[in-house]
């Protein structure tokens, strides 16, 4: 029992990271039908930006995260103006394709500056575990789930009542009524780059802080794929509830299969349990049914 | 905001001169001006084809021209991005109803509000001093276009579950939240009853009357265009046929020869006579 509550507890906490980085994934896709490859190298840069700050630069923690969001923000901006703008008007499989090839470039621009070697974060969060009953949880764990649960509690609240997140919901659900309300889709798409980053990068920031960090964080995004899939690509509750099944299931199998099966486990049933669910439910658990527009 | 073309005329809020608009070398509009006169209701009527709805698009900025200008208090409309068309004080509804269908009728209502909101990011949903001030009359706004078209009952629903002549009324009330100088209606009528029909024809004139709006219709109900409507313009093949009173248009013969062929009326003589002719 304490195994399992155990394999819960990591479940939710590895959970809440993908839930909060498929949320900018989902975002993208539900503003601008886009398909992000990228979203995983959004978090590896975060885990970089935010551990150069700390190890290099010798900033506090705080600040250093403070300013890995701003800058997030900063290269969303950037890349949306530099690389996505002239795409607008093309086919989307052109502007997915070059999601594609931005996540290239930005694990090369990270090889070139970090180099290949693991790096670690210096001890940031305390390493005296914390006992709940008889789980015992370390307490960067604490810290991730808070700080995720935190964010997509934010956003939530931003979707829900901002006049931004209004807008950007508006241009999701009607671009021409969107348009006719006044409001400019281009500052709209913008937003969901930032935004994407921005909790890319929150998510990269506790994931280096778990384990070390390398370019292989970006691999982390084909987990997110699954669990925006999942939930349904155009679902924000979605991507949480996505986020935290992937993110348990994981554990599950990771701790209950392995043994038997001699590991691996852990890669392989979150997809297998994705696609019986999509056999099911083709437009994941939330997702809306595509319908035709004339 | 004024410039020498509008000074000559105030009383023209909307003047389209010769605007030409074709999708690969086929005219969806040659060469049509209108004006159209402050506090009015024009309509414009046409068959199937006639490039009515395509004339709403290139006001609204979601097309635009080859040849020609749309001017809306002197300001040129072609020039503009579409999104910074509704600042100005011009609203739309469309012929197939573009909702926001995911959320709510207060949320639609209240996207109609976006122009008058402060940029800000953050402003409006935060309860601070001036945002608090400012939330607080958006939704008075809402709340008088609520009673007005006698929503109150579906206020919280989410657009989706509503049936199609809610759809409609929500549609305008979306439009009127902007509180525009001109609205553009495009078939406001179309696809509902009697009684849906009436009760539209009634929230139109109210509108004018009291809001001072101009109103710029495309309607298909004869009946109901020929009674509410200061001036008509017939469109036939993306051309111009005519443009004058109803009582006009009625009589001009380009415009019987167009629809019948004949001589004889196509029009009826009031409210109730037969609909959706054209």
């Amino acid at each position: 029992m304490d195994f399992f509550l155990q394999l819960l507890v990591s479940g939710v906490v590895v959970g809440s990271i993908y839930a909060l980085v498929a949320l900018g994934f989902v975002l993208i896709y539900k503003v601008t039908r886009v398909i992000n490859f990228a979203q995983g190298e959004f978090l590896m840069v975060g885990a970089y930006v935010c551990l150069a700050l700390v190890a290099q630069l010798q900033l506090p923690f705080w600040i250093a995260f403070l300013m890995t969001m701003a800058v997030s923000v900063g290269l969303g901006l950037l890349i949306e103006r530099l690389a996505l703008r002239p795409m607008l008007g093309q086919p989307i499989i052109a502007i997915i394709m070059l999601t594609i090839g931005l996540s290239s470039v930005l694990k090369c621009a990270v090889l070139v500056i970090w180099g290949p070697n693991n790096r670690a974060y210096p001890q940031i969060f305390s390493q005296v575990p914390i006992h709940l009953g008889s789980v015992v949880i370390s307490q960067v764990y604490l810290w991730s789930v808070g700080f995720a649960v935190l964010f997509l509690g934010l956003f939530t609240l931003f979707f829900r009542y901002s006049n931004a997140g209004m807008a950007m919901r508006a241009v999701a659900d009607d671009q021409q009524a969107a348009l006719s309300m006044g409001i400019s889709l281009k500052k709209v798409f913008a937003m969901a780059w930032c935004i994407a980053f921005l909790v890319a990068s929150v998510g990269g920031v506790f994931l280096g802080n778990i384990n070390v960090v390398n370019v292989s964080l970006g691999f982390f995004g084909m987990k997110v794929f699954p669990a925006a899939v999942l939930g349904g690509l155009d679902s924000i509750p979605g991507a949480i509830v996505g986020g935290l099944s992937i993110g348990l299931i994981e554990a599950l199998s990771g701790g209950y299969l392995d043994p038997l099966v001699g590991g691996g486990s852990k890669e392989v049933i979150p997809f297998i349990v994705l696609v019986i669910i999509l056999m099911v439910k083709p437009y994941g658990l939330f997702g809306r049914a595509a319908s035709a527009k004339v | 905001m004024l410039d020498a073309t509008a000074g000559d005329d105030l009383r023209v809020v909307l003047e389209v001169e010769g605007v030409t608009l074709s999708f690969g070398g086929v005219n969806a509009l040659l060469n049509v001006s209108l004006q159209v006169e402050n506090g009015s209701i024009y309509s414009i009527i046409g068959p199937n084809g006639a490039g009515k709805s395509s004339l709403f698009n290139v006001i609204s900025g979601l097309y635009r021209p080859q040849r020609g200008s749309v001017l809306f208090k002197g300001q040129d409309l072609t020039l503009l991005p579409a999104h910074k068309i509704a600042p100005l004080g011009l609203a739309r509804s469309f012929q197939q109803v573009e909702l926001f269908k995911g959320m709510t009728v207060i949320e639609n209502l209240l996207l109609g509000r976006h122009i008058h909101m402060r940029a800000g990011l953050f402003s409006g949903g935060l309860f601070w001093g001036k945002a608090r001030e400012e939330e607080l009359r958006h939704r008075q706004v809402v709340e008088k276009i609520i009673d007005f078209l006698e929503i109150e009952h579906i206020r919280e629903k989410t657009v989706a579950t509503l049936p199609y002549g809610l759809r409609k009324r929500l549609e305008l009330g979306r439009a009127l939240a902007l509180e525009p100088e001109l609205l553009l209606l495009d078939e406001p009528m179309a696809g509902l009853n009697q009684e849906e029909t009436e009760d539209m024809a009634r929230f139109i004139l109210d509108i004018n009357q009291e809001r001072r709006t101009t109103l710029l219709l495309i309607e298909h109900d004869m009946g109901v265009v020929m009674d509410i409507s200061d001036r008509v313009a017939v469109l036939n093949f993306g051309e111009l046929l005519a443009a004058g009173t109803p009582h006009a248009i009625q009589e001009h013969p380009a415009v019987i020869e167009a629809y019948l062929g004949a001589e004889d009326s196509v029009f009826p003589e009031g409210r109730s006579g037969s609909r959706n002719i054209l």
